[in-house]
């Protein structure tokens, strides 16, 4: 039950001198043969965090955890960001020894077992994506576009070429613009067909020899699968440019095609939400790519490689390699829970998952398609895009409003204004661990908010602990940090 | 400053001439398709611009729009008392609210500009 | 298995409201010739306990490893239990990112917390609510520096980096035709002659360590005023245990202090996931990568929390986003602050004098072996270069197969600009060596070299 009271902050608790020693003091007598650190170097006094006691710190976060909605807790169906069921066998075994306590800088005899499962999972996510080179090292999704774009820059060095051009439909995520940007290339945006699928002709007038990459969804955004994908394939391997495929929505077609099958040269997965991880109220995730065999000597180092004769697993840097996006191997903590994810459905499994994901985001569409616009049709892979074009003309009631409606009703909203090619756009992505319960009482709440007079719903939230924040006024005069009153 | 004494751009930028000067500003259909405007960022003092080049931001929100040089040449004073008094982007944006004066390296450039009546189509057009 | 639940009768009630016959018709959108015409080739599926017990096998054990005085970045610090019961709530653990803030205020104020606590520890004025781990943070500093002073020629960095972070900073530069200028090291620290004859009008930014990669202490403030006089940013990678002792980066006059934050509540998982702490001077904020909480009041007048500043990111600004940072690492920043809400100032002024203590004593027992000595005359904080007459790899070796694991050694980065680098590891304390340990480290060490 939530606690009203209990919203201070951690600073408005903290009581001068309540601190106690967390450590035992010091076992080691005092040396002099070691050179001792200047005054210069010192800190003046201690740190100003606060002090709290252990009793009031778990009080005080279980209390804020309560204010959360969490794929635990509520159905969650927020497009895109594939919230399913988060199993709970994997986090026991993510604690294992090997797994949880080997430094990075371990040698290479003592984590034989890990890496094991790392060479198996790069193995095994070259089998899901059909394409045979993979990547753990990336730490998310962007990082996985903006490695892929280095690997493809490197391999069009490799080739004499200095190709400069990198490009996107509208509905592209934001990542895959800034990515490309970030890896130096010149970002071409197309607009796409209005029937929601890559336009061939735009396509076509935008290629030449600059162009590097095409980087496409597929699914794409708006939850259609883009069934010219080999075409536009073949479309830029034509002019020598390479296709980059989104990996965010692999969860509509495991087990029923691949990205390496329908022209894909590389591509990331997200592996918390394909393969489950904890979103973690924001992360962390893990971004691997997989790339055709032509882009693998220029892959990010390290790669697990294994040597059969002698039965050894190591960390090698591939020939041509890019170098290392981030520090040590990868994000292993996240890749471990997708290996487990993997291993405990099989190939049978992550098929059925995607058939029930594709199933119910299909079953959510036909409950709501007559009360709302859902302007791409009435098929959809994994998820859809209603509209609440038709509710904002009539009633003043916009999507934002429902979004925020629908907490009362105890539902996580869908991601909402994304993608930007649809107005008033409400993305939902239901995933397949939710039950045909769950999803009629969804569309039932949805379907009693369009009826709801405007003000109700304008007025929304009314049961959650705050409604409505100022973000203006944030935005404004942003206060990003607390400070101690008269200070 | 009345709004039909005025030249504007199609990117939503008013402009003043006196002379060589132009004192440009932002329009009040731009204002209100960006809703509640939260940042501007200033052209630079001393900087030279071409015509569409962009030499300042302004922000809602959920928004980012970049103010573009209607005409090209040289910063010679910014208004630095609007980023922290935004409101008057709502409430006089032709008189407190300009954002620069440039020094027009060709003052015939203003010439090209759209009239009131001009630029008045132009946002019906772009609104529908 | 997958996680299904729907019987047949009730799939056939979604077949029917969807007006399909067979899930088949669902995947006709899919071209027939791009169809998987067979099942993926993967190990059969395995029930929790199979999978369990294949885990036990493979991962169980702890592969022979020993005593941890592994450093270079992360460390094997002690973390109180309660960091991991309350991060493992559903509500916090299967929560995403809080774009619904009505639905998600327990995250965002843990994370304006969060944000808090970091420029508590850190004295700087602004911290992000989290980067994916320290070599990518430093990168994401050199690019906001750029953003801030418009330079794209130079950024100039201490030859006593951490390599690694420099690796990255090499991948991330790689096709801007930034480049990257080494300020050489004299015994282990940079010079003011070294650090200023490394910067021209072009240099960017100075990328400095403190305490560095070799552990010592570097002159940060000296330093810094050298770059601001050349007109470039000072950005300092520091250890975040380090200010429980030593002065905060705010207080050096650094523009952007960046740190690995694994030390403080994150458990060491072959080096990931980590923590990225980003903070900044107050006026760069808009310049700043990744997201931001920011505190304000809803439609009644209450305070509240929000995404701050989104305006920033790449879901809106796209190609000109100030990162393409989406995904970030929410968990490991509730750990932190779980952390140090639990320990706050008492403790981590323990967790850092422990840390140094033991590094003191056990610099003293190693170098009073006959061959080995400290490679640099420097104070050093928690972890210091050590040389002994032996090429460092059959060193570790010989230690590791004695229990204790010790290093990185020089040679897995080719640091050749040590001297003698061969015979060169780093030795890492963390309170949680006891005496017994170290002084079991140096009978080890001491026996190896007598058995040569």
């Amino acid at each position: 039950m939530r606690n009203p009271t209990a919203t201070q902050l951690l600073f408005e608790m903290s009581c001068a001198g309540r601190g106690t020693e967390v450590f035992p003091a010091s076992d080691v007598p005092d040396v002099t043969g070691v050179p001792k650190i200047g005054a210069d170097f010192l800190a003046s006094g201690p740190l100003p965090l606060p002090e709290i006691a252990e009793p009031d710190v778990v009080r005080h976060f279980v209390n804020l955890s309560t204010l959360n909605m969490s794929v635990d807790s509520h159905f969650y169906p927020l497009g895109s960001c594939t919230m399913k069921y988060n199993p709970k066998r994997h986090e026991r075994l993510a604690r294992l020894p090997q797994a949880a306590n080997s430094h990075p800088y371990q040698s290479e005899s003592q984590v034989q077992g890990l890496l094991s499962v790392l060479y198996e999972m790069q193995t095994m996510l070259a089998e899901i994506s059909g394409l045979p080179g993979v990547s753990l090292h990336p730490a998310a999704g962007a990082q996985g576009e903006f490695t892929a774009l280095l690997t493809a820059a490197a391999w069009f060095r490799d080739r004499g070429e200095n190709r400069t051009r990198v490009l996107f439909p509208a509905s592209a995520h934001g990542t895959n613009p800034a990515s490309a940007a970030l890896a130096g290339f010149e970002c071409v945006q197309l607009s796409g067909g209005r029937d929601g699928f890559v336009d061939l002709e735009e396509l076509k007038a935008h290629l030449d020899e600059r162009t590097a990459v095409f980087m496409v969804t597929n699914p794409n955004t708006l939850g259609l699968f883009e069934r010219d994908i080999a075409v536009v394939s073949e479309m830029l391997h034509s002019v020598g440019g390479l296709v980059y495929i989104d990996g965010a929505n692999m969860n509509a077609i495991l087990g029923r095609t691949r990205p390496g099958d329908f022209g894909g040269d590389m591509m990331h997965y997200n592996v918390h939400k394909t393969f489950t991880g904890p979103h973690g109220a924001g992360g962390p995730g893990a971004g691997p790519i997989a790339v055709r065999d032509f882009l693998a000597p220029f892959l990010p180092a390290p790669v697990v490689t294994f040597d059969a004769a002698r039965n050894w697993y190591s960390l090698s840097v591939p020939e041509k390699s890019i170098g290392r996006v981030r520090t040590f191997f990868g994000n292993v903590g996240i890749l471990l829970r997708g290996y487990f994810y993997i291993r405990t459905l099989g190939g049978r499994g992550l098929r059925e998952a995607s058939e029930n994901a594709v199933l119910n985001a299909n079953y959510l569409l036909s409950q709501v398609k007559d009360f709302l616009e859902v302007p791409h049709g009435d098929r959809c892979m994994h998820e859809f895009v209603a509209s609440a074009k038709r509710q904002k003309d009539l009633t003043g009631v916009t999507t934002m409003d429902i979004a925020k409606r629908l907490l009362d009703y105890g539902f996580h909203a869908p991601t909402v204004y994304f993608p930007l090619v649809v107005e008033e756009a409400l993305m939902m992505e239901p995933t397949e661990t939710e039950s045909l319960q769950t999803l009629d009482a969804f569309a039932g709440a949805l379907r009693k908010i369009c009826s709801e007079p405007a003000e109700l719903v304008k007025g929304a939230p009314h049961s959650t602990a705050v409604c409505r924040p100022d973000e203006v006024n944030a935005a404004r005069k942003p206060v990003l940090c607390w400070s101690a009153p008269n200070c | 400053m009345k709004a039909e004494e005025l030249r504007y751009a199609k990117t939503h930028e008013w402009v003043a001439v006196d002379g060589d000067t132009a004192t440009v500003g932002i329009t009040d259909f731009a204002v209100k398709l960006l809703t509640d405007i939260v940042y501007l960022s200033l052209p630079i003092v001393g900087k030279s611009y071409s015509p569409g080049q962009a030499m300042g931001e302004v922000e809602s929100v959920k928004a980012v729009s970049d103010i573009y040089a209607p005409v090209s040449g040289e910063v010679i004073e910014v208004n630095s008392a609007l980023p922290d008094n935004l409101v008057l982007l709502n409430d006089s944006p032709l008189e407190k609210a300009w954002i620069a004066r440039l020094r027009m390296h060709s003052p015939s450039e203003a010439g090209s500009l759209l009239s009131y009546a001009d630029y008045v189509k132009h946002c019906d057009k772009a609104h529908h | 298995m997958a996680y299904l639940f729907d019987t047949p009768e009730q799939r056939k009630i979604m077949f029917d409201a969807i007006g399909i016959a067979s899930i088949d018709e669902l995947f006709q959108q899919i071209p027939a010739e791009l169809q998987l015409k067979r099942e993926l080739d993967l190990p059969p599926a395995l029930s929790e306990l199979a999978l369990e017990q294949d885990m036990q096998r493979r991962l169980g054990s702890a592969g022979g490893r020993g005593t941890c005085f592994l450093g270079g970045g992360v460390y094997d610090h002690f973390i109180p239990a309660v960091v991991d019961e309350i991060t493992s709530r559903g509500e916090f653990y299967t929560a995403y990112t809080p774009y619904q803030a009505e639905a998600s205020q327990g995250t965002l104020q843990a994370f304006y917390e969060y944000q808090t606590l970091i420029s508590q520890l850190t004295g700087m004025d602004v911290s992000n609510a989290s980067l994916y781990e320290g070599g990518t943070a430093v990168s994401e500093a050199v690019f906001m520096a750029m953003r801030i002073n418009g330079r794209h020629g130079r950024v100039a960095i201490a030859g006593t980096l951490h390599p690694e972070y420099r690796q990255v900073l090499e991948t991330y530069c790689s096709r801007l035709g930034t480049e990257l200028v080494e300020i050489p090291h004299t015994n282990g620290v940079i010079s003011a002659e070294a650090c200023r004859a490394a910067l021209d009008s072009e240099t960017c930014a100075v990328v400095l360590q403190q305490p560095n990669f070799f552990g010592c202490l570097e002159d940060i403030r000296g330093l810094t005023d050298i770059a601001h006089a050349a007109g470039a940013l000072s950005i300092l990678a520091f250890d975040a245990v380090s200010p429980g002792m030593l002065k905060r980066p705010g207080e050096y006059g650094v523009d952007i202090a960046v740190a690995e934050g694994q030390p403080l509540g994150t458990p060491l998982q072959y080096g990931g996931p980590l923590l990225g702490i980003f903070t900044c001077r107050g006026d760069y904020v808009r310049k700043m990568p990744g997201r931001l909480i920011g505190k304000t009041t809803d439609r009644k007048g209450k305070e509240c929390f929000v995404l701050n500043l989104q305006t920033r990111e790449q879901h809106i600004r796209r190609d000109k986003a100030t990162s393409n940072i989406c995904t970030n690492q929410g968990l490991l920043a509730l750990r932190t602050t779980v952390f140090l809400a639990t320990v706050g100032p008492a403790g981590m002024r323990q967790m850092a004098t422990l840390s140094h203590q033991k590094a003191r004593y056990a610099a003293e027992l190693l170098t009073a072996i006959p061959g080995v000595s400290l490679k640099f005359p420097g104070a050093f904080f928690r972890e210091f270069l050590l040389e002994t007459p032996l090429p460092a790899c059959d060193m570790l070796k010989a230690l590791s197969d004695r229990g204790y694991d010790v290093g990185p050694d020089m040679g897995r980065f080719s640091l050749t600009s040590v001297d003698g680098w061969q015979n060169c590891f780093l030795v890492a304390l963390t309170e949680k060596r006891t005496r017994a340990e170290i002084e079991g480290l140096a009978d080890a060490m001491r026996g190896v070299l007598e058995r040569v």
